[in-house]
């Protein structure tokens, strides 16, 4: 038998047919659903007459268009109102299980699959949403899809899809204090581009990845999508279980032993082949910080810009005009720059170890006057556990008040713009141009390094003030 | 979703010689918030196409009189970023039938397929004689033959095959999408499910 590696191993497990001269089609395990790229997907299956083939491996909630204050009110904003509703409506009408606004079990996709143990080792896992990559953390294929194929989902819980070569990443050794799994993700997008991974599945490896926590492989598999690859994978260990057990919906008693015997076979082979193989120093990272508009123009946060030197046309252009965007000049140090927004939050960001990092963090420090700081937590789960675990009044005291879970500045689509011009730090996945708000510009970092910025009212090194 | 079947087709292009144009500029998030597909045409490349006021930019490509057709040349990572089909709706609803880059982004690529938008890769050196052609005259034509999958350069003669999945190419040939197919396979996905 040849080596596999894990993804192969999951990916054959759910070939259901190979399309002759074309692609597979693979199955899908569990599909999260939200109100932005569902619509139109429940509607073409309307006119097509077809009901939700398997709504019991559906699960929806609302998140990307969703106010983070007064969740209690109706959606001030008509459009985003009749877009959550129409998702309501269409869980009810074909029986997909709805995570509401202000419910228990509300909050950004991402985040809320895995806390309620609905991603697990070895499965298949899309979404209409390209951070989907996240739940690749467990061991599991998780891939963001278009709207046509959450089409192809609702109707037949089957996908078309080529299948992609293998990546593997490798990073060795020991995370620096104030190095977090953020940095290791801008890092690696630093040095393999924003389309390195493109048609390619990553696996992460090395002792630095083993030992993150099942919070911060999420991070990093999260921004898999970041580098152009389709996902990131991590292979599931003792982390990884300890974090499924015991949650709402994973298997319990037998099945919990049975599904550790076959998780137990979820790694690659020894001697498996990947297509792309990468290896990285884990002492080699620092906190990182982006400085132009796309998340592989980052650097450490005590580095100063790259120069145009050595590109040339088109390549030189668009350097220029990213670096015009952020009103950022060639050679300039980060370090010293003004904040004006700190975001804390997002499918990438928006965890209790997130939260529990900054509010350490700035513990008997204050906010910087010039700084507006939203701290949006993922999930309600996350928004309760930060209450218990007592952080709101130490983020209170710091200046900093919390907000209610969503998708937020992340990708702005409800009130949470950040204005034409300013300056954001914030945990989220993409500096795209007007990704915060028009004409906003976005600094990428961890939430320490946002931390820091939001209590100096500059950018800063978190490592400084440990 | 239905769109209009692809054969061969001969026009201008409009040039967008930015590398990295993610989906975020294709259609700005807020634009979203449609539970229809219709429309999003208007809204494509927003915030390059208008000032926050509304008015238009005169120096963005598809403000600009002198060049039209129904083929869009990008830069090397067209349509990285985020997953929205929207994007290519937007492509497709302003017009435009071919995307040309030297490099796509997997789900953009995907999406554009899965909706009668033909996503064309061709050599960077190539690109750069698209965009050197358009500058020289803005009114050149271009030929995009999927049966033969050749992209010819019509006022030089210049041509460059492309590659596309065999499948996909029978499905943009005749109008056809991945659902039917796939809800006729209902019984080997319930033989799976029970396997
Ligand atoms: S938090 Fe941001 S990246 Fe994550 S699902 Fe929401 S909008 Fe997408």
């Amino acid at each position: 038998m040849t080596a596999k590696t894990l993804f192969d191993k999951i990916w054959d497990a759910h070939v259901v047919k190979e399309v002759e001269g074309g692609p597979n089609v693979l199955y899908i395990d569990r599909h999260f659903i939200h109100e932005v790229t569902s619509p139109v997907a429940f509607l073409g299956l309307k006119t097509r007459g077809l009901k939700v083939y398997r709504p019991d491996q559906t699960t929806a909630t609302p998140d990307h268009n969703v106010p983070t204050i007064n969740q209690h009110l109706s959606i001030k904003d008509e459009l985003s109102r009749n877009q959550v509703d129409m998702l309501k409506k269409n869980c009810d009408e074909n029986g997909i299980v709805y995570h509401g606004l202000g419910t228990e079990g509300h909050g950004v996709v991402h985040i809320i699959g895995p806390e309620m143990g609905l991603t697990q080792p070895g499965m298949t896992i899309v979404c209409g949403d390209s951070h989907t990559s996240t739940h690749g953390a467990f061991g599991a294929i998780a891939f963001g899809i278009g709207t046509s194929e959450v089409e192809m989902v609702l109707a037949s819980q089957c996908i078309m899809q080529p299948k992609p070569k293998k990546m593997r990443i490798t990073v060795n050794g020991t995370l620096d204090k104030g190095v977090t799994a953020k940095d290791i993700a801008l890092y690696i997008i630093s040095k393999i581009s924003t389309s390195g991974g493109t048609g390619h599945f990553i696996e992460y490896a090395g002792s630095a990845i083993t030992s993150l926590s099942m919070e911060g492989r999420m991070t990093l598999c999260n921004l898999s999508i970041e580098s152009g690859a389709r996902g990131g994978m991590i292979a599931p260990d003792e982390t990884t279980f300890n974090y499924v057990k015991g949650r709402q919906f994973a298997p319990k008693g037998e099945d919990w032993d049975k599904a550790m015997e076959k998780w137990a076979e979820l790694k690659s082979d020894e001697d498996a082949v990947f297509d792309t193989d990468y290896t990285f120093d884990a002492a080699d990272i620092e906190p990182m910080i982006t400085y132009g508009t796309n998340p592989g123009m980052g650097i450490g946060v005590s580095q100063t810009i790259p120069t145009s030197e050595g590109l040339s046309g088109t390549d030189k252009t668009t350097y220029q005009k990213s670096l015009q965007y952020m009103g950022y000049n060639e050679g300039d140090a980060m370090k010293g720059k003004p904040v004006d927004f700190v975001f804390l939050g997002s499918c990438t960001n928006g965890r209790i170890e997130d939260f529990r990092e900054f509010a350490a963090f700035v513990k008997g420090k204050k906010k910087a006057d010039n700084v507006t700081a939203w701290l949006v937590p993922g999930s309600k789960a996350v928004q309760n556990q930060i209450e218990a675990e007592g952080l709101v009044p130490i983020l209170e005291e710091a200046g900093f008040q919390l907000r209610q879970p969503g998708c937020s500045a992340c990708l702005a689509m409800n009130d949470d713009k950040i204005p034409t011009g300013k300056y954001s730090v914030s945990t989220s996945n993409r500096n795209f141009e007007g990704r915060q708000g028009p004409g906003a510009r976005t600094l990428l970092a961890s939430p320490l390094t946002a931390a820091a910025a939001a209590v100096t009212g500059v950018i800063a090194d978190p490592r400084e003030m440990m | 979703m239905a769109y209009d079947k692809f054969s061969i087709i001969n026009t201008s292009a409009v040039p967008l010689p930015y590398e990295n144009v993610d989906t975020d500029q294709i259609i700005p998030a807020r634009f979203l918030k449609a539970v229809e597909r219709k429309g999003f045409g208007d809204n494509l490349f927003r915030d390059w196409r208008y000032e926050n006021d509304g008015s238009p930019k005169a120096d963005f490509p598809l403000n600009n009189p002198k060049y039209s057709g129904k083929i869009l040349v990008g830069g090397k990572n067209f349509g990285s970023g985020s997953s929205r089909e929207h994007a290519a709706w937007a492509i497709y609803d302003y017009g435009f039938r071919v995307v040309v880059s030297s490099f796509f982004a997997d789900i953009f690529k995907g999406n554009a397929l899965n909706n009668g938008l033909l996503p064309v890769v061709v050599s960077p050196e190539f690109l750069e004689k698209i965009f050197d052609q358009i500058e020289k005259d803005a009114d050149s034509t271009f030929e995009v033959d999927l049966p033969n999958q050749v992209f010819t350069i019509t006022a030089t003669g210049e041509s460059t095959d492309f590659e596309i999945n065999p499948y996909k190419k029978h499905c943009l040939q005749n109008g056809l999408d991945d659902i039917d197919y796939l809800v006729e396979m209902k019984e080997q996905i319930a033989e799976f499910e029970q396997a």
